[in-house]
């Protein structure tokens, strides 16, 4: 009999409280009291003596108390809602209670049978519906689910009632075979795009023959038959394969020439391995004159003449070729570096999304080389709608399956990767944040870990891995379920009402931690031979691709521990199921691998064998359910040829009034969403756990958000690790080619900015882009991807990981049902990581001391506002085409290096007080966040600034690139005027004791008069309250 | 004597291991990380250190309450073994998620007895994690904080609001068991945008507590993030300081001196 032990806040409860607001903030303001209670249900039969000793065990005697088999119901309430997970949804919570149960009471069982829920008491003046609002916004329907109660009901149920949700599967889990040799062209692509029938296709052709047959003098009837017969025959499909029409072309001449059709296990397994997500197609297929394609011809062609031209500088130790970029750190260690997406899943469930995003990237890192240890989180930019507008939108017709508000996407997204990264123990930086309406639909969440890894494992090199033929196939980690199935296929396909709800995993970081730390210490036992993580496609993507490092596989999948039973071999083999790694473990070894997982209690399994036979063979109880040329699985996919257009598009100037004091709009630029604090973000996340934080993410006097950040890697060494991200999608619709060069130049300089070694200085690119199947897109891609090319051989920054996510478009309905789509702004993510050699000479971006002089470096061209913040910031105003503007900035690399160059001796001869790279919003931000950090006003002239300038507000806003705003000491000016020679700068200003923030413009008259009180509340209400 | 040795202890989920033994062994000390596991099947092994300590982190995700699984798994194996040497003239340091261990193990405030929860730390008054450097005032007696009267040190914590009942709270107090409280000092002085000193809601402004005898410290702030200079949140902003005094910059932070504390009382 299943039990429920109920416990409750004996003390006034801080999160009912905080719940109660944001009810509030629902627009519920008959709410009176909230009171909340966690529940555990377990589904085990327990004697009452341990269900006592069980309870006590979750409950912190001061301050709680507990009911086992009843309810801790407050005297009065007017509503229950209780809201737990559905079958099969990861409950990190239930599952550590689970573990707990069995490390007390010494009996471990075989299936997941301990839950948790909460029940949320209402009191006040609230209806039905209300109560049903609220728990639409506590709760997700797609993972969770929702009982509500009134006190009536209640009282008279005695309780909420136990409810354990199991996962039953009445599937027989067996292969099916999928007839593809014999299919027409509509019949291959209708399996590529939605996948292979559910059920026996048989039974359902014969019930609409019969039924065809019946209607046959019945038009209408027919009609509908034929409507419906389609509808359903596409719903009993299992999901997309996304295959494209030519990959199953030469999948059916694959097994033609086998003679026999597939299984649907070696169909999925093609569908994972050639998938968009895993092979990145676009990036590999020829495009108009490039035959190698635009990730050789400019992303790898970089790399490569920057590596050939460092010589002996070169300090890349693996590109592209592994589960993240590893670069040499100093003589012992290398840093590693993987920036990931997990776009398409946050939309859906936002906090399941990005955990899952964060923890799996973390997994990327763990995965490369032999291993490294994650010592950074870069979580971020998440990229939403504007959060203070509803914006109602539905995945499905007639007005079904309305989707989440931008603010709860937010919110969720933040609150995803703070449990992710703070549980795992690794030190986030969050340092930007976008908002655009093109996000409203698809939220983009970028995650990024670096890591450190000795260079040398028992002598041999860490980053060089071999699975090799004979060793065992051993998955460790979590077990497998239906999470994720088709997590790999479905984001490479836009996102519409058939988007699977399997799709959405939720990572548990604890589990991973306890892995993590488990494979660390195997890794310098040297008990494995090569290693990697279970992300998109599972063990299809993992073993497959290690076996290509031994030459082939022996997959048995019975052998995978599962987390129930029932699941089919084909699910087995592409489930996402989180927290997994494969390793290739040397049999002789293995006796001492298998210890030592049990003793940190990690499962660890024999799931096969490397081989050397040229075949992914996959048996399941016996059967060969898989028997694939290896040749054909990793190079049989067709390439294709890409043609793109390029559109250059006229967009209107925007009509800014002429002001002669621009105090208030330097106020409200300072509101701006893609300029206000996000302070919130960052003091949720630990940014200094692990001891390493040198320049964190908030600084100065002011707490004031920075654009880079150091980290020591070696608590005995002053080496650091610099992070920092360029990322200008506002300028995508004028000109991808500038906005690809922009984030190079904002990433690299806000790098060197802090202190970076410009010869040390690796990027990473993240492609997130729209409709990637439109020529016109395509030719926005190429640009961009040139712009990548032309400006990493000019700073020679080598690219050494990437990642793209292609099809970030959703198509769904508007709030009057109309069928709608809404793109992304192609949307490029440049992150620097690079290195400082001693973290004492480092540069934050709060002035020092009254007194200091501000310079600008570099020119400022007010001819360049194109896409900038401060047009869009009028746009707005504007109904229909968004006033935009056609000039974006440009960036002159070679004026910039050489500027970046002397700058970087500057700071290395400790003459920078304080900088600040000038981003969004332009020179007056930057001046505003110098002052605002130092809590020290400011005496500005825009009379002396060097550059074109014409107008007073379009010289503070411009985005100008290639700029850094310094202040100096006084004792330094010579010295440092001196080595900027032959460079653009300007003295513009000094620091005062006051707080007045003051600057006047071109021609001497003060257009800026306010003080730093002011500018810090600007600055800080936008987000105040989230 | 010979170098004295603290003993960290390594559970699913802790994250704060590292940095410990990096501070113990730059004040002086040795340190292994251990974990619980080879522990509970070496249990003898104890008896080879002075300094026992229950690290920051997430011990089993803080799933089913914060620390609270931990504390459990140790009752369960080592309860007695870890009672002895707290009763011995040995010393015992909990820091964030090690500090809530203790304390619902029972091992500290200790009033009277060990094994039962006397105080608790709960849900911050935010209902939120937070990350943010605070300021110290040293109260009770403890080796642990000798010669010190100030500090300032980063908190990292969702669960950190130092909660008992009145009686209880009062005898803390008159056993002068209240060992740091949150105060105004030198970073609340330094910012200008103003935010309350004590961080949590902690009641009586509570950042850690000391048993009877002072050997026994369980705090939420973290010293062992505050081992370097340039750990401070305002490391530069002091350099220009004592530059313009002509002063030597500080090469170590404010957290070292407590480590360094512990190792000497061996020494």
């Amino acid at each position: 009999m299943p039990h429920r032990i109920e416990i409750k806040s004996k003390i006034p409860d801080a999160r009912a409280e905080v719940r109660k607001k944001k009810i509030g903030a629902m627009g519920i303001s008959g709410i009176n009291t909230v009171n909340i209670v966690d529940v555990y249900t377990t589904g085990r039969n327990f004697s009452d003596e341990e269900l006592s000793s069980i309870s006590s065990m979750f409950t912190q005697q001061v301050v709680y108390e507990a009911a086992v088999d009843s309810y801790l119901a407050p005297d009065k309430f007017d509503w229950a809602v209780e809201i737990g997970f559905l079958p099969g949804v990861k409950d990190n919570v239930g599952d550590t209670a689970q573990e707990s149960i069995e490390t007390l009471l010494k009996t471990p069982s075989n299936s997941q049978n301990t839950h948790s829920s909460q029940v949320t008491y209402l009191s006040g003046n609230l209806s039905r519906a209300d109560a049903e609002t609220i728990a639409n916004n506590l709760a997700n329907e797609l993972i969770e689910s929702i009982h509500i109660k009134s006190y009536e009901e209640f009282m008279e149920n005695n309780g909420m009632g136990i409810t354990v949700p199991t996962v039953k599967l009445d599937t027989l889990p067996k292969a099916d075979i999928v007839d593809i040799i014999n299919a027409d062209d509509l019949e291959l692509q209708r399996i590529g795009k939605s996948g292979v029938y559910d059920h026996d296709r048989e039974i359902l052709e014969s019930e609409f023959q019969a039924k065809k047959e019946a209607y046959a003098d019945d038009p209408l009837k027919l009609g509908d038959l034929f409507q419906r017969n389609k509808e359903f025959f596409e719903k009993v499909r299992r999901g997309p394969l996304a295959l494209r029409p030519s990959y199953m072309k030469a999948t059916q001449s694959y097994f033609r020439e086998k003679g026999r059709n597939p299984t649907d296990v070696e169909l999925e397994l093609l569908g994972q391995t050639w998938s968009e997500h895993c092979k990145h197609t676009i990036f590999a297929d020829s495009i108009d004159e490039l035959e190698e394609g635009l990730f050789n011809a400019y992303i790898k062609r970089a790399t490569e003449e920057i590596r050939k031209k460092k010589g002996k500088e070169d300090f890349c130790v693996s590109v592209f070729t592994d589960n993240a970029g590893i670069i040499r750190f100093d003589d012992q260690h290398n840093i590693v570096f993987k920036v990931e997406t997990h776009n398409s899943p946050s939309a859906l469930d936002p906090f399941g999304g990005s955990i899952t995003g964060i923890v799996g990237v973390n997994r990327d890192i763990i995965g490369v080389g032999k291993g490294a240890k994650p010592i950074i989180n870069m979580p971020g930019p998440y990229c939403n709608g504007d959060p203070r507008k509803e914006v109602v939108l539905y995945k499905g017709p007639n007005k079904t399956q309305k989707t989440l508000s931008s603010r709860r996407l937010h919110s969720g997204i933040v609150d995803g990767v703070q449990v992710g990264s703070n549980n795992s123990g690794i030190p986030a930086a969050y340092l930007k944040q976008i908002f655009d309406e093109g996000y409203i639909g698809k939220p983009l969440v970028f995650v990024g870990t670096g890591g450190v890894m000795p260079a040398e494992i028992n002598g041999k090199p860490s980053h060089i891995k071999k699975a090799m033929p004979g060793n065992y196939i051993v998955m460790v980690g979590g077990r497998v379920g239906k999470d994720g199935i088709h997590g790999a296929t479905f984001s490479s396909e836009g996102m519409d009402e058939g988007s699977p709800v399997t799709a959405v995993q939720i990572g548990d970081p604890i589990t991973q931690k306890k892995e993590c730390d488990m494979l660390m210490e195997a890794r310098d036992l040297d008990l494995y031979d090569s290693i990697t993580d279970n992300g998109a496609g599972g063990l299809s993507s993992s073993a497959g691709e290690m076996a290509k490092e031994s030459g082939g596989c022996h997959i048995e999948l019975e052998k995978a521990p599962l987390k129930y039973p029932g699941l089919a071999p084909w699910e087995i083999l592409v489930s996402e199921s989180q927290e997994r790694m494969t390793l290739s473990v040397p049999k002789h070894k293995w006796p001492q691998f298998s210890e030592l997982a049990d003793r940190r209690r990690v499962e660890a399994t024999i799931i096969g064998e490397f081989t050397d036979s040229g075949k992914c063979i996959v048996n399941y109880n016996g059967q060969t359910v898989t028997d694939i040329d290896m040749d054909f699985l990793h190079d049989g996919l067709p390439k294709e040829h890409l043609t793109t257009t390029y559109t250059k598009h006229f967009h209107k100037e925007p009509n800014i009034p002429s002001l002669d004091d621009l105090t208030e709009t330097f106020h409200s630029m300072l509101e701006r969403l893609n300029i206000a604090s996000h302070e919130f973000i960052s003091k949720q996340y630990d940014h200094e756990v692990q001891g390493g934080s040198v320049l964190k993410p908030l600084q100065g006097k002011g707490r004031v958000c920075a654009s880079a950040t150091i980290t020591k890697p070696l608590l005995n060494s002053n080496k650091g690790v610099v992070i920092s991200q360029g990322i200008n999608p506002s300028y995508s619709e004028i000109d991808t080619y500038h906005m690809a060069a922009c984030a190079i130049d904002t990433a690299v300089r806000n790098a060197v900015t802090v202190g970076a070694d410009l010869e040390q200085l690796a990027i990473l690119d993240n492609f997130c882009w729209c409709s990637s199947d439109e020529p016109e897109r395509l030719g926005q891609l190429k640009a961009a991807a040139e712009a990548c090319y032309d400006y990493a051989t000019a700073y020679g920054t080598p690219f050494i990981s990437g990642k793209d996510s292609m099809f970030n478009d959703f198509k769904g309905y508007d709030k009057d049902g109309n069928p709608i789509k809404i793109s992304i702004l192609p949307t490029l993510l440049i992150t620097t990581i690079g290195i400082i050699d001693d973290v004492r000479k480092s540069v934050s971006l709060d002035a020092q001391k009254a007194g200091d002089l501000v310079y600008v470096l570099g020119d400022t061209l007010d001819f360049e506002s194109g896409g900038s913040e401060y047009y869009a910031m009028h746009g707005e105003k504007v109904k229909g085409e968004k006033p935009i503007g056609n000039n974006v900035p440009t960036v002159d690399a070679e004026n910039n290096l050489k500027l970046y160059s002397v700058y970087s001796t500057c700071v290395k001869n400790g003459l920078i007080a304080s900088a600040q790279s000038v981003e969004t919003g332009g020179l007056a931000i930057a001046l505003a966040k110098t002052a605002m950090g130092g809590n020290l006003g400011m005496d500005i002239s825009l009379e002396t600034i060097s550059g074109i300038i014409n107008y007073d507000d379009l010289t503070l806003f411009s985005e100008t690139q290639g700029r850094i705003l310094a202040t100096v000491s006084p004792e330094n000016k010579e010295e440092f005027e001196k080595n900027m020679q032959g460079n653009s700068f300007s003295q513009i200003g000094t620091m005062k004791k006051d707080n007045l923030f003051t600057i006047r413009g071109i021609e001497g008259k003060k257009i800026i008069n306010t003080d730093l009180d002011s500018m810090l509340e600007s600055y800080k209400s936008t987000f105040r309250g989230y | 004597m010979a170098t004295p040795k603290a003993i960290i202890l390594k559970e699913h989920g802790t994250n704060c291991e590292e940095e410990s033994k990096y501070a113990f062994e730059k004040a002086g000390g040795k340190a292994d990380i251990v974990h619980m596991e080879d522990l509970i099947r070496n249990k003898g092994k104890l008896s080879d250190y002075q300094i026992l300590m229950f690290p920051g982190g997430f011990s089993y995700g803080d799933d089913t309450g914060s620390g609270m699984a931990w504390a459990n798994r140790i009752r369960n194996n080592l309860g007695e073994e870890i009672q002895r040497f707290a009763e011995d003239d040995h010393l015992v340091l909990g820091i964030c998620n090690g500090f809530q261990v203790m304390v619902n193990l029972g091992l500290l405030p200790a009033l009277n007895s060990y094994h039962n929860q006397q105080v608790a730390l709960t849900h911050n008054d935010s209902a939120r994690y937070i990350d943010t450097w605070i300021d110290l005032r040293v109260e009770g007696y403890t080796p642990w904080l000798k010669d010190m009267s100030k500090l300032s040190l980063p908190i990292a914590h969702a669960e950190g609001k130092f909660y008992a009942d009145n009686k209880t709270l009062m005898r803390l107090n008159e056993k002068c068991m209240i060992a740091v409280r949150y105060s105004e000092g030198e970073i609340f002085e330094y910012h200008n945008e103003k935010e309350p000193s004590n961080p949590n809601g902690s009641l009586e402004d509570i950042a850690g507590i000391v048993d009877e005898t002072g050997r026994i410290l369980g705090m939420m702030p973290h010293p062992e993030r505050a081992i370097e200079f340039t750990q401070l949140p305002h490391w530069r902003s002091l350099e220009r300081k004592y530059k313009d005094q002509s002063r030597e910059t500080p090469k170590e932070g404010p957290g070292l001196k407590i480590f360094q504390n512990g190792v000497e009382y061996f020494e």
